[in-house]
């Protein structure tokens, strides 16, 4: 059924699904799986390189970047500093590489090593900075309407609100705030993208939160470590695919009590 | 008694690449910093004191000793 494809900061992504990279047992099994899950845009992490193993691995050996496009996140910052600093490195890491989308950064400033729940005020004030810097910023946040709201007026190309804490499982919490966010994000600005990061555990949260009406669900950890991270991958794929399908639908109104299928008329039997 | 740890005016400061204290090379580039760890044509990054520096300056004989250097890459996240 046709769909518009999902569009983030003039970048136009076949997939709704944006997966991460993190915790795979290995770089082929990785690469195996983003392919299942059909995503065409895959986070990375900036990291020092290993002197010790240079001649080891690297993850771009198994990513091609003309196929995927890669937004580096800023995960591990608890300051506006370090992520203004990260983002800069994976900015220079893009340019490297000859992306078209060298500008993209997951903006990620955590508040908590506990909960890693995002730090609001940190949060505001980078994205504030990497707008300044010309950074298309895509920003983790929680699921508060408010702050939401903030980080688009300071012009965050996505608002991506977490389902419940990073690598949790415990899916979407509060379905009602991430309705609010939506409605305020959304205001005269309908094709505004909000995206679900964090806290998927399984195919119904992806299926949940599309329905919902969210642009797109990022996820990991729910592909990583499930025991078949491929098969996994696939149900993410359908789970994305069947939750916007059933959004674009309408679903029927919840009512209290039962509206018979089958016709009233012309039944067999006694009446009650 | 002197202090083992001061340092002559002829004495050039080390590097400090990723945390590790590394000599200045004789070129004082990061190109030769690179290329001695094996990373010369590996996709990575690079900062000095803070500031990222593109590949195209990598041949600028710009060290002068107590850098601080950070090389990165990419790797899984989320």
């Amino acid at each position: 059924m046709a769909d518009g494809p999902l569009v983030v900061g003039g970048v136009t992504l076949a997939s709704r699904l944006i997966v991460g990279t993190g915790k795979y047992a290995t770089y082929s099994e990785m690469a195996r799986c983003l392919a299942e899950s059909g995503t065409d845009c895959v986070t990375v992490a900036v990291r020092r390189e290993r002197l010790v193993n240079a001649a080891g691995e690297n993850i771009l050996d198994h990513l091609d970047p003309a196929r995927y496009t890669l937004l580096p996140n800023t995960a591990g910052c608890y300051t506006a500093d370090d992520a203004v600093r990260v983002a800069r490195l994976g900015r220079e890491l893009l340019r490297d590489l000859g992306s078209t989308a060298a500008d993209w950064v997951k903006l990620e400033v955590l508040g908590d090593p506990k909960t890693l729940l995002p730090d609001p005020v940190g949060t505001l004030a980078a994205t504030e900075r990497l707008v300044a810097d010309g950074f298309t910023v895509l920003v983790y946040t929680s699921d508060d309407p408010v702050v939401a709201r903030r980080l688009k007026e300071l012009g965050a190309a996505s608002v991506m609100p977490a389902g419940s804490p990073i690598g949790s499982g415990q899916g979407i919490l509060n379905a009602n705030n991430l309705r609010i966010c939506m409605e305020y994000l959304k205001d005269g600005d309908p094709d505004y993208p909000v995206i679900v990061d964090a806290g998927v555990g399984t195919a119904s949260d992806v299926a949940m939160a599309m329905e919902l009406g969210v642009d797109g669900v990022l996820l990991n950890t729910a592909i990583a470590q499930a025991r078949d991270p491929l098969r996994m991958a696939a149900a993410m794929r359908a789970a994305c695919f069947a939750g916007r399908q059933a959004f674009l639908a309408g679903r029927i109104p919840r009512r209290l009590y039962a509206t018979a299928s089958s016709p009233d008329e012309g039944r067999v039997g006694s009446r009650t | 008694m002197s202090d083992p740890d001061a340092l002559t005016s002829d004495q050039v400061r080390p590097l400090l690449v990723n945390g590790r204290s590394c000599p200045l090379p004789p070129g004082r580039s990061l190109a030769e910093v690179l290329g001695a760890a094996g990373l010369a044509h590996r996709p990575v990054a690079v900062e000095v004191d803070g500031e990222v520096v593109p590949r195209s300056r990598f041949d600028e004989p710009s060290l002068v000793g107590g850098e601080r250097i950070e090389i990165v890459t990419f790797v899984g996240g989320g």
